[in-house]
């Protein structure tokens, strides 16, 4: 990332999972690492996340889940990405999500993983070196 | 408790000449020690630091307010603890064969988990449904399916606690009717709803209505157990969520006990008498990683709660000052790094509870920081239980820590801050206006993203986590909720809904609709509409029509 333009980002909660102590965390370790992170809140369909990314016009889509739907969830939020012509956004997840699916979870399009204990700096990083801007 | 005279020359000396001279030579790991909270810890603790204490009025004795030292006058020499994991998942089938698992092992109570869409009352086919269906704990759409949850399961014997929350009355209303079917009368029934919907706002997250509706539905609860179910705890005020989302120890206490005395004063407001409906509350905490802290918080909870009960609501019964809580370990200190080590965290969080006098505990499994636990893992942490109960003797005497000059000390200083904090929540108009203008939210965050700092900057050792890392590879099996479990479901509620008497249903929802619109109890209405099958999903609709729907803050 060499330009100066500021890294938009979007952290989403799709599903019921009312889980969001590590979401907000991770939000405000984005905005004090310098991005433009807006927030969808709880109980979003994976209809209403990509809406929110298009209308925002984000580089990047954090998805968090800890209930055990991010199966379901995820792929299909990748789904809807690539039927709106969209392969530009880089999409990570987070939650409680055992290793086990993580290669289809990244075979369907999410970039990476970050699991419980992830230090705040490794999400940082791995955002601005592989954000498309 | 100290009155020797020479004793703070005596520390002072101690401190000049011992202490100095053992530092210079040997520095000591920190300058400042906190608790986990941040809570400043000293050295050493004389009776200086609990000098004020008097012991009959702050301390008394086990059974008696203010019930520092325990609700219970033997403690557990009567009887241990109620060992009860939290469990359930998948179809109602399944769930009832864990529940059969988890008696015969020697279980002594049943905590229902509830999956979301249950929680947040949609049937298993709303399209917000999809992908959670059975996954973190049991999906419950009718009566049937709670027929089938609680089969060959002797109500009249069994205590059941049902973490449900924003819909809690439809579910109860669900267990009268399967417990009139193995003919059980209602007031023979023993167990708990959670219902605490304020602390859902806060932290958890499965709200429904909006706040006044919420409270109507808690009241409706209140007045209706008052009158036919005295066995059954009405609500479980619960602090657990508020740690789980990463507060300290005395906002713990705070913002529950805040939250307990918006409850309290709601059901005043709507001609309840305190003693007709306090004994029946319940709490429930969360037991974290630091050791003697979380002790002190238990005893400082329940000392607090007992003088708010008589000083600002004037209850005359003892019994309606009396804190019981349930306790759960912190399942946010599990580690998905070397999950072995979570049975260790898991029995020293265990052992603190105890110590603290808890009622009924959930022990946590070591896998659940990676998915379900397994039964392997659910048969270790209840033989954690077991093993703190019949082998290490901390229960054969009462309190016993009572009287150690920290934990006095500690216990009076979570007390106070806590009373601080409730007075500063009563300035802003109590509970629900703190919540409504985020003000709890916000102070449970700023404390969640300074404990993560700490832990990124290795201020603060996660074993496995920030230091004595290993490279290793998961090595778990895993429960797997069966992806068939959705669809099947979904064909039983379609059959139900082919098979019941649908005008049977629609007067039900209909009575239901009016007296929503009213101000009648609520409750006989519930219980008339899910004993002739109509759905969750069915009855949140109606109220959902009626009461429209919570809007979180924006923070």
């Amino acid at each position: 990332m060499s330009s100066s333009k500021k890294i938009r980002v979007l952290v989403a909660k799709p599903g019921l999972d009312g889980h969001d102590r590590g979401v907000k965390i991770v939000a405000r370790a984005l905005r004090d690492a310098g991005m433009e992170v807006i927030y969808t809140g709880l109980r979003q369909t994976p209809e209403m996340v990509v809406r929110a990314a298009l209308d925002e016009g984000v580089h990047c889509i954090g998805l968090s889940i800890l209930s055990g739907a991010h199966n379901a969830l995820f792929p299909k939020i990748m789904e809807l990405l690539k039927a709106e012509g969209v392969s530009d956004i880089l999409v990570v997840g987070g939650g409680i999500i055992p290793e086990d699916d993580i290669p289809d979870l990244k075979k369907a399009g999410i970039s990476e993983i970050f699991g419980p204990g992830t230090p705040l700096d490794v999400i940082v990083e791995y955002i601005k070196t592989n954000v498309k801007l | 408790m100290g009155d020797n005279k020479t004793l703070p020359a005596a520390v002072k000396r101690w401190d000049e000449n011992t202490v100095a001279k053992t530092i210079g030579k040997f520095p000591e790991r920190e300058e400042t020690f906190l608790t986990i909270s941040g809570v400043p810890v000293n050295r050493l603790y004389t009776p200086l630091d609990s000098k004020d204490l008097d012991y009959e009025k702050d301390l008394g004795f086990p059974g008696e307010y203010p019930f520092t030292r325990g609700i219970q006058p033997t403690g557990y020499r009567g009887r241990l603890w109620t060992m009860r994991q939290y469990s359930g998942f998948a179809t109602a089938k399944e769930s009832n064969e864990r529940f059969h698992f988890l008696l015969d092992q020697g279980q002594t109570g049943l905590s229902v988990a509830f999956d979301l869409p249950t929680q947040i009352g949609y049937d298993s086919d709303h399209p917000l449904a999809l992908g959670e269906v059975g996954k973190v704990g049991v999906a419950i759409d009718s009566l049937a399916d709670m027929e089938i949850l609680f089969d060959n399961i002797p109500l009249d014997k069994v205590s059941t606690s049902m973490t449900i929350n924003a819909d809690a009355v439809v579910l109860l209303a669900m267990y009268i009717a399967v417990a009139e079917k193995q003919g059980v009368s209602m007031d023979k029934l023993r167990g708990t709803i959670q219902g605490d919907i304020l602390k859902e706002y806060v932290a958890r997250g499965t709200y429904i209505f909006p706040l006044s509706p919420s409270m109507r539905l808690i009241t409706d609860t209140f007045k209706f157990c008052s009158e036919k179910m005295p066995l059954w705890n009405t609500i479980s005020i619960s602090g657990y969520h508020i740690r789980e989302a990463g507060s300290t120890a005395t906002q713990e206490v705070a913002f529950t006990l805040a939250n307990g005395i918006a409850y309290v004063q709601a059901a005043i407001d709507v001609g309840l008498d305190v003693d007709a409906f306090a004994s029946r509350l319940s709490f429930f905490f969360g037991s974290h990683s630091d050791f003697l802290e979380e002790i002190c918080k238990f005893r400082a909870a329940r000392r607090l709660w007992a003088r708010i009960m008589r000083e600002r609501f004037k209850a005359k019964k003892d019994s309606s000052c009396r804190m019981r809580f349930h306790t759960q370990t912190a399942g946010c200190t599990l580690t998905a790094q070397q999950p072995d080590n979570n049975i260790v965290r898991v029995t020293l969080q265990a052992l603190q509870a105890v110590l603290g006098g808890t009622q009924s505990l959930h022990t946590n499994s070591r896998d659940e920081a990676l998915s379900l636990p397994t039964e392997e893992s659910v048969q270790i942490a209840l033989r954690t239980q077991q093993i703190i109960g019949h082998e290490s003797g901390v229960g054969d005497t009462v309190d016993p820590l009572a009287g150690s000059y920290y934990i006095e000390s500690l216990t009076n200083e979570i007390e106070n801050k806590a009373m601080e904090y409730i007075q500063k929540i009563d300035g802003m108009g109590g509970a629900p206006a703190a919540i409504e203008n985020g003000y709890i939210q916000r102070e449970i965050h700023e404390a969640a993203y300074s404990f993560q700092k700490s832990v990124d900057s290795n201020e603060r050792v996660v074993v496995g986590v920030n230091k004595f890392q290993v490279d290793e590879e998961q090595k778990f099996d895993y429960l797997r909720v069966n992806p068939e479990s959705e669809l099947e479901q979904i064909e039983q509620l379609n059959n139900l809904r082919k098979s019941r008497d649908d005008d049977k249903v629609q007067t039900a929802l209909h009575d239901l609709r009016l007296g929503a619109e009213g101000e009648t109890n609520l409750v006989p209405l519930i219980i008339e509409a899910v004993k002739v099958y109509a759905t969750l999903g069915e009855i949140c609709g109606v109220l959902r029509d009626v009461f429209g729907e919570y809007k979180a803050t924006d923070l």
